[in-house]
């Protein structure tokens, strides 16, 4: 900021001690401004191809596969932090309308439910991906076999 | 303890002549998107393949071309407001601010009109299956 004003400033983020409640809500923001760009402009994208005749999907495709028809790394990449981003942003949001209802703000309720938010976020995106990309993570894991 | 005047908090808009407008905006979307992200995935996962044909098929349903298109306003308005509170709260420069902003509206009204018009397009045009 351009000017320093006089009063007292409220205390900043480096004095706090992390906790949950602190990583849910920079992860909304973050998963919120990245699917934000990278979801919605896939999005736009991939419709964008559909609307444009088979060439222009088939080359959205190919940025996404390998010749086969599996997915690509840029794909299973794609894939995996989408979801990851996609689940935290969910179960954040779904918290954050809790909190609006005015419940969820003992310490000890909070601290829980901002951790369930994280893990289950992490768990489901790997339970997902791994649903998804079982095919090309075991060619690569069994490739040599 | 009072702000304003007794008009003034029964009209309840605040100094940005806005109230909880953006708020309950950004909640009503969010619900909507919790309904039509989850639509959108669990539908694309059960396709039974990604072949253009198939893909244009199932969007030329007319439930689906309607459900595609509140998907796509919903989501895009949701993250314009959303954007909007992170960049008025990173950004403090003021010309930034102003300068983000609008290309923040730019990119989410344009990014909806392209998938707007893109489904319908594909509605109209017929499905090849």
């Amino acid at each position: 900021m351009a000017h320093k004003p006089d009063r007292p400033l409220s205390p900043h983020l480096q004095v706090w001690k992390w906790g949950p409640h602190m990583l849910v809500s920079i992860l909304h923001r973050m998963t919120g401004v990245g699917m934000a760009i990278v979801a919605a402009g896939l999005f736009v994208w991939w419709l964008l191809a559909l609307a444009s005749g088979p060439e222009a999907y088939e080359a959205f495709r190919d940025l996404l596969t390998v010749e086969s028809g599996a997915v690509n790394i840029v794909g299973a990449v794609l894939i995996a932090g989408l979801a990851w981003a996609f689940f935290t942003h969910f179960f954040n949001g779904i918290r954050h309308l809790v909190l609006d209802t005015g419940a969820g703000y003992e310490l000890k309720i909070n601290k829980g439910f901002a951790l369930v938010v994280v893990i289950g976020a992490i768990v489901a995106a790997l339970a997902l991906s791994l649903w998804l990309l079982w095919e090309p993570i075991m060619g690569l894991v069994g490739g040599a076999g | 303890m009072r702000a304003g005047t007794e008009l003034g908090r029964v009209r309840g808009l605040g100094s940005a002549r806005a109230g909880t407008h953006h708020w309950w905006l950004q909640r009503l979307t969010a619900a909507g998107n919790v309904l039509l992200v989850v639509w959108f995935v669990a539908s694309l996962l059960r396709l039974p393949s990604y072949d253009y044909e198939v893909v244009t098929g199932w969007l030329s349903s007319p439930l689906v071309a309607v459900a595609m298109l509140l998907l796509t306003v919903n989501v895009f308005w949701h993250l314009r407001l959303g954007l909007q509170i992170v960049i008025e709260d990173y950004v403090h420069n003021e010309a930034s601010k102003i300068g983000l902003l609008v290309l923040l509206n730019f990119y989410a009204i344009g990014g909806a009109a392209i998938a707007v018009f893109s489904i319908l397009k594909i509605a109209f045009s017929g499905a090849a299956s």
